[in-house]
């Protein structure tokens, strides 16, 4: 059971073949942040249109017949939910179940994982764009918003590592 | 030749379904790699698993020297790619917070989704956590916009801040990349690893 996921070397140079592929079809990388903005900017404009026209930020996507949800991201991330979930049924790994370290109970990794979504989210939109989106794309374009932003998360988290250890390790 | 959408070599009503193969791919190479586990995501920064580190910096310099090599050839045209603009303080500030998020909640968007498709309750969680996060930047975001707005230094490459060609850029940035590598190899030799 040593070797059950792909060598991580491999795995990284098919990533990056994906990539590309992105690039060299249609212009743009790979993100997944921005397909949660569309589903955000969709429920507040149902429960309260009124309020996305009138936001500074909602009503850059809406408005003049545009939908949030017809966005090249969002269709990406139903792929990504597809593809994780078909590697995950041929290497007989998928389980509903809730992944932690025998130190906490799963309430509390539950808790945690609510914590850090919420920064992470918050983050991507300040930072416009997450790991995949910011970090991964923007330094393969060599971006100066790439770099920034990949070490600030990377950095961040290996400074705050220690502080964390109790739920890891 | 490329990027063929924008030169209209494929139509545009492709652009969604490519879009879905892409995710497909991205997601099925994440879950292959176990970015589908947040006790290996996490492995990085205490040393005992650091397949995050070794995935993401082959992947972009996979992707990068592909560019390169690509435009060398004519195949495709940096100019249409594009480059994600650098507002320097949120560009720091935002990846602080995310930072702050991926060592609490053990994951990042994509890893999310890609956890919640094979069963990760912790996944799902992180996964409202985001959607939350960004309902609360939108309901701030007249506070913090003068934050999200301050030093844009427009759609700027590394390469250019530097005063550097992007081929000896590229050089250095896989050179540092084999260097975290080697260093990678002798954490995962030195800190114990649990099965999970």
């Amino acid at each position: 059971m040593k070797t059950k996921y792909m060598n991580p070397y491999l795995a990284g140079v098919l990533l990056g073949l994906v990539l590309l592929s992105a690039f060299f079809f249609t212009g743009r990388g790979l993100g997944a942040s921005g397909a949660v903005k569309s589903l955000v900017v969709t429920t507040v404009d149902v429960v309260a249109p009124e309020h996305t026209a009138e936001s500074g930020y909602y009503s850059k996507y809406t408005g003049d017949g545009k939908s949030p949800m017809k966005s090249w991201l969002v269709f990406e991330v139903l792929g990504v939910l597809i593809g994780g979930f078909l590697s995950g049924a041929l290497a007989g790994r998928l389980k509903l179940k809730v992944e932690h370290h025998p130190n906490i109970t799963s309430k509390k990794r539950l808790i945690l994982a609510g914590i850090g979504g919420v920064l992470f989210g918050y983050g991507s939109q300040l930072g416009r764009g997450c790991t995949s989106g910011s970090a991964l794309t923007g330094m393969a374009v060599l971006s100066l918003a790439g770099f920034v932003t990949m070490m600030a998360i990377f950095g961040t988290a290996f400074a705050l590592a220690y502080f964390f250890r109790r739920n890891w390790i | 030749m490329g990027p063929l959408i924008p030169q209209e070599i494929i139509a545009e009503g492709w652009n969604f379904f490519i879009a879905f193969v892409v995710g497909v791919g991205f997601g099925f190479v994440l879950e292959q790699a176990g970015f589908s586990s947040s006790r290996k995501l996490a492995g990085v920064f205490y040393g005992y698993d650091t397949v995050v580190l070794k995935v993401f910096f082959t992947a972009a310099v996979t992707a990068m020297l592909g560019l390169l090599y690509f435009s060398l050839f004519d195949w495709i045209d940096l100019n249409l790619v594009w480059v994600n603009p650098t507002f320097l303080w949120s560009a720091i500030i935002g990846g602080v917070i995310m930072g702050a998020g991926f060592i609490i909640g053990g994951y990042c968007p994509g890893t999310s989704v890609c956890a919640l498709s094979i069963g990760k309750i912790d996944a799902m969680i992180f996964f409202g956590g985001i959607f939350i996060g960004i309902f609360l930047f939108g309901e701030t975001y007249a506070i913090i916009k003068p934050l999200y707005m301050a030093e844009y230094l427009g759609n700027i490459k590394l390469s250019d801040v530097l005063g550097i060609s992007q081929g000896t850029l590229a050089f250095f940035v896989i050179i540092a990349a084999l260097v975290m590598f080697y260093v990678a190899e002798i954490a995962e030799k030195n800190f114990p690893r649990k099965e999970y």
